[in-house]
This record gives C-alpha cells, sequence and structure tokens, in this order.
C-alpha cells in the first residue's frame, strides 16, 4: 500500500465521520431519538399503569394508598416526565403521519419538529404545574 | 409460456413476508391515527383530573357516569396493544438485532399481556 492511497483512506474516513456527526447533531435524528426512547419509556410503563389501576378492584384503598405515594415530589416528577413522553410521541407521531401522508418538504421540518417540541414542553409544564 | 406458472417455494415466501410488512405498517399507521386522538382526550383528561384531586373514588365515579369512558378506554387498549409491540418490532430489529420467530413470539405475548392487563384494568375500574 503506497502513502497517498493510505492518505486516501485516512481522508475518506474522516469526511465519513465529519458527515456522521452532522447528520446525528440534525434535527431531524434528534427527533428520530425522541419518538423512539419515548415509545420504549411508554411500552415499559404500560403494564405498571395497568396493574395500578387494576388495584381498583380487589382493594379500593389500596388504589388511594398508591395514589398517596404519588404525591411524593420525586414520584411527581417521574410522572411529569412520562406525560412528557407521552406528548412528545403524540407530537412527532402527527408528524411523521404528515410525513408519510401529507408530503415532506424539507423546509418545514426544522419548524415542525421546534412545534413537536413546544407543544410537548406545554403539556408537562400544564400537569407539572397542576399536580 | 402459457399461463401462469407457479411460484418457486423461495418467492412464495418472499411474497408472504412481503405482505406481512404491509399489513404491519398499515396497522402501525391505522392504530397510530387512532391513538392520536385518544392521546389527545387522554392527557386533557389527565391536567383535568389533577388539577381536581386525583382520587381513586374520582376515577371510579368517571368510569361509572356513563358509557363513553368505558368504551372509549378499551378501545384506547386494543389500539396500544396492536401499536406498542410493532413499535418494539422496530427497536428490536434495528437497535438489538433481533428478529425472526422467537421475536415475533416474544412480541405476540407482548401484544396478550398489554391487552388483557389493559382490559382488565379498564373493568376494574368500570366493574
Amino acid at each position: 500500500m503506497n502513502d497517498s492511497s493510505t492518505l486516501a483512506r485516512a481522508a475518506s474516513a474522516d469526511t465519513m465521520r465529519r458527515n456522521d456527526l452532522r447528520a446525528r447533531g440534525h434535527a431531524g435524528f434528534l427527533a428520530f431519538v425522541a419518538h423512539r426512547v419515548s415509545g420504549i419509556v411508554l411500552a415499559l410503563f404500560l403494564p405498571l399503569h395497568f396493574f395500578a389501576l387494576s388495584q381498583a378492584l380487589s382493594d379500593p384503598r389500596a388504589l388511594d394508598g398508591f395514589l398517596e405515594w404519588t404525591r411524593r415530589p420525586a414520584v411527581k416528577f417521574a410522572e411529569t416526565m412520562l406525560v412528557l413522553a407521552l406528548a412528545v410521541h403524540l407530537a412527532g407521531g402527527v408528524r411523521l403521519l404528515f410525513v408519510e401522508f401529507v408530503g415532506w418538504r424539507a423546509e418545514w421540518q426544522k419548524t415542525a419538529i421546534a412545534m413537536v417540541a413546544g407543544t410537548s414542553l406545554a403539556c408537562a409544564l400544564l400537569f407539572a404545574l397542576n399536580a | 409460456m402459457t399461463g401462469a406458472q407457479p411460484l418457486e417455494p423461495l418467492a412464495q415466501a418472499g411474497m408472504r413476508g412481503a405482505r406481512y410488512a404491509a399489513w404491519r405498517f398499515v396497522l402501525q399507521r391505522a392504530s397510530a391515527a387512532v391513538l392520536a386522538l385518544f392521546v389527545v382526550v387522554h392527557l386533557a383528561t389527565i391536567i383535568y383530573a389533577v388539577r381536581h384531586a386525583l382520587s381513586a373514588q374520582a376515577i371510579v365515579a368517571r368510569m361509572h357516569a356513563n358509557v363513553f369512558w368505558p368504551a372509549f378506554y378499551a378501545l384506547f387498549v386494543v389500539a396500544v396493544a396492536v401499536h406498542a409491540p410493532l413499535g418494539l418490532r422496530a427497536v428490536a430489529d434495528e437497535w438489538l438485532g433481533l428478529r425472526g420467530r422467537a421475536t415475533d413470539a416474544a412480541l405476540a405475548v407482548i401484544a396478550l399481556v398489554l391487552l388483557g392487563g389493559g382490559l382488565y384494568a379498564v373493568a376494574s375500574l368500570a366493574g
């Protein structure tokens, strides 16, 4: 292997790495990660949610005891994060349905993602301020 | 060549795979569209409920008030039981490299657990 091909390969690897980082810092990639992570969080939470609500059948006082436990600040914070995850997944999902079934315009995407972020944060804040 | 030739077994399997993929796509988007509406109502209910002192009594009273809420939450559970396993399937495939029959069987179990657990919770509150 001669020097120039080694250099060319190194330069190409460097370009790929830079492109990779650029792609990963892109709003679209952040939206993808947010949708994935919020979806996983919600899927993990759902069985616990159903279990807690089922307590009403066996013992209504158990459900009230559980609701009492949720008034702790740390639990309130976790609940706010769950509401945020739900709102992020909802708003991000509506954006995806628009992209897939209405149309994709490159110049709209950053605005759409910013709207998703704004709406989700507003929902979480509305919950946190009322909880 | 006269008439349609029977497909090779491999091609048949490929066609079947493509059909399943198309069904998964349609089910994921259809459940997403339904859930979009349900989650808006659910978020509004959550914020209303915490504003008016959340209690077991209040939840049960709401679920007994009329048939709308139990029906709403039962349909919500069905849509979630379709949507969540299909989403997890993509995560398992792309992030964990898990695919194939065992993965699909595990996801089917998750779907049934969500469906059963969710409907049981709705019945607990509405019954």
